[in-house]
């Protein structure tokens, strides 16, 4: 604190001395500035480009037919099986723009092929369920760590965030045996089951409830209300915003998994497409750029109408120290 | 500090439950001063289930000779697996995946913060566009990346232009070079949120202050800026730490269980032990991998708290 302190103080002193200062300088290097202004904007644009390509091509691969995507990448996918089929290009060929755009790929996806349907709807089942869940007993739990005092609830935060910082090469092994003791493994609850009780959502909601003013809640008990109508009427609708932003971010991280069911499921009819998709063998490889654009269709969604959530929801899990 | 104020309160609550007379416990279940307990209890026991008592367990089989017969041999396991040479490569691997990956994306991200801070026009969609790969499932995006690193992907087409050997980038050790750089295309732009909101947490005056007395854009960044940055620098650094081991996703859906030697990482070492169900392997693994992450987190909360005690509010 001294420090910054120090800073203003010092600054407050001199601040009359170094007033004229200002204009020039700035009047000064306005051209320059302009400069630098443009070349950010032109660096910015670039980077964003990057960020954006693969995505970008991803989908647009997703609509060329089948014999088009051979002929443009054979030659990176034909190899796994016996590298010598007939079709194959001289060299790859990254394109943006389709030779003509087809939906046959989608077509065959929706209506010919169900497995990557049934996959589809095993990642579903298993995402679905633990975010719903999770930020049910989140937010009970939140509301309880927001309101309780004393020793013991500090140390209960602090083992989960604990449990919340290690990684899953850590925390599979306990998940695991625990699911071999209950007789879940090779089902979806091994999964799931573990998945609901990550911390994750009770640090970021328990950081926001205990902003809640607590004049507000002093308020309402002064009118008579208990324990549960302040949690359901007083702290739920103030944290509407952050659930969604807690909602997008634990389904992102689900929808994406590839360790559990790599290790909790050995029965890959289970398996989400997150991890199928890579087992997709090299004759359907037009296919599997549409698959990969269905599925990143929900996320896509979400991120289009809850960008600001999203935004809101990764400010505020920022600082372990809250 | 909200916690100090209200402490007095919380021993009358551990008094009626000390108390321990069934009456009294009822009642106090009853009570309205019970719901903020009962709460907890679902996540709680959750928490506890699935991955605290698993956990104690792990460190019991990680110190027997085996499950059925529990002999205790206290470090063997420990020192089994460290002579393990699939372990140590793959803890090799992840250490410096995570030392070059973990720096990078606390500076670039910072640097994008900064970037979009600067009062550059289209902020709103170059957020969005950097943000816009965190919410690409590895799963969807692995094809493309497949069509520009492959031996004759894209990449070496375009580096062929300029007379560049083609490099077989993901079966080399060229490979770390891959998976850093998807690692940051994925995470930067989580982490330029958390600086974007840090940045704009700084106080304005301190800054014109600053600004008005003719410092440079050098002294403002180091001596005032970072300062107030040094809380997220730290949780960007965690969280990337945190992120380093899943990119573990990356390298299996493009290579498969067996990588080349230079991306065989921790995860693909548990999950082929998984495969065998040693518990003594697992769960000596485990515990070191935990100790290490403790280890590595504490010194990095010890580091902040030096560097950012001034500005502690």
């Amino acid at each position: 604190m001294s420090e910054s302190v120090n800073i203003i103080s010092e600054t407050e002193t001199a601040l009359p001395r170094s007033k004229p200062k200002v204009p020039l300088k700035v009047r000064l290097s306005k051209k320059k500035q302009k400069l630098i202004m443009a070349i950010l904007t032109l660096f910015a644009a670039a980077s964003a480009v990057i960020f954006l390509l693969p995505t970008v091509l991803t989908i647009a691969n997703s609509f060329m037919s089948a014999s088009e995507i051979n002929a443009n990448y054979g030659l990176i996918f034909a190899e796994s099986e016996d590298g010598g089929k007939e079709y194959i290009a001289e060299k790859i060929n990254l394109k943006f723009i389709p030779d003509m755009v087809s939906f046959s790929q989608y077509y065959t996806v929706l209506f010919k092929s169900p497995d990557y349907l049934l996959k589809f709807w095993n990642s579903v089942i298993l995402v679905v369920p633990i975010v719903i869940f999770q930020l049910v007993t989140a937010s009970l739990a939140a509301y309880s760590f927001a309101r309780l005092k004393g020793r013991l609830k500090e140390v209960i935060f602090f083992v989960y965030i604990v449990v919340m910082l290690m990684p899953y090469q850590v925390t599979l092994v306990p998940n695991y045996l625990i699911s071999d003791w209950l007789g879940i493994l090779d089902t979806r609850a091994a999964i799931i089951l573990p998945g609901i009780f990550t911390p994750f959502a009770v640090f970021i909601l328990s950081k926001i409830m205990r902003r809640i003013p607590v004049s507000l809640i002093e308020a309402a008990q002064l009118d008579g209300a208990g324990e549960l109508q302040i949690f359901a009427h007083i702290c739920m609708p103030l944290c509407k915003s952050a659930l969604f932003s807690v909602a997008i971010l634990v389904f992102i991280d689900y929808w994406n998994m590839v360790e559990q069911p790599l290790v909790l499921l050995s029965d890959t009819n289970l398996y989400p497409l997150s991890v199928f998709l890579s087992q997709i063998n090299s004759g359907e490889i037009g296919l599997a750029f549409a698959v990969a654009t269905i599925y990143m269709i929900p996320t896509l969604l979400m991120f289009l109408y809850g960008e600001d959530y999203l935004v809101e929801g990764i400010a505020y899990s920022g600082g372990i120290k809250g | 500090m909200k916690i100090k104020q209200n402490k007095p309160k919380a021993p009358k609550v551990k008094e009626a439950k000390a108390k321990n007379k069934k009456t009294s416990f009822k009642k106090f279940l009853k009570s309205d001063a019970a719901f903020p307990y009962l709460c907890l209890i679902p996540s709680l026991a959750g928490v506890l289930v699935f991955f605290i008592v698993p956990f104690f367990v792990i460190i019991f089989y990680s110190m027997v000779d085996n499950p059925i017969n529990k002999e205790f041999v206290f470090l063997d396991n420990y020192i089994s697996v460290m002579k393990n040479t699939a372990f140590r490569r793959a803890a090799l691997n992840t250490l410096t995946f995570s030392a070059i990956s973990v720096p990078l994306a606390v500076v670039l991200s910072m640097l994008l913060a900064m970037l979009l801070d600067s009062k550059i026009p289209f902020v709103s969609q170059f957020r969005t566009s950097f943000l816009c790969p965190m919410m690409v499932p590895v799963a969807s995006i692995v094809l493309i990346w497949q069509v520009i690193f492959h031996y004759n992907g894209a990449l070496n087409d375009f580096l062929s232009n300029f007379g560049i050997e083609r490099i077989d980038w993901l079966k080399s050790t060229k490979g770390q070079i891959v998976i850093v750089v998807l690692f940051l295309w994925k995470n930067l732009g989580y982490n330029m949120i958390l600086f974007l909101s840090a940045l704009n947490n700084i106080p304005k005056d301190i800054i014109e202050v600053a600004t008005l007395e003719g410092a440079g854009g050098f002294y403002k960044f180091f001596r005032i800026k970072l300062r107030y940055l040094s809380p997220t620098i730290l949780f960007v650094a965690i969280l990337s730490l945190i992120n380093s081991f899943k990119v573990f996703r990356e390298i299996y859906l493009l290579t498969g269980d067996y990588p080349f030697d230079s991306l065989y990482m921790l995860q693909h070492f548990m999950n082929n032990t998984f495969r065998n169900i040693d518990y003594q392997k697992l769960s000596s693994a485990a515990i070191l991998m935990a100790i290490v992450m403790v280890i590595i987190i504490g010194a990095l909360f010890i580091a902040e708290n030096k560097f950012g005690e001034d500005v502690e509010d």
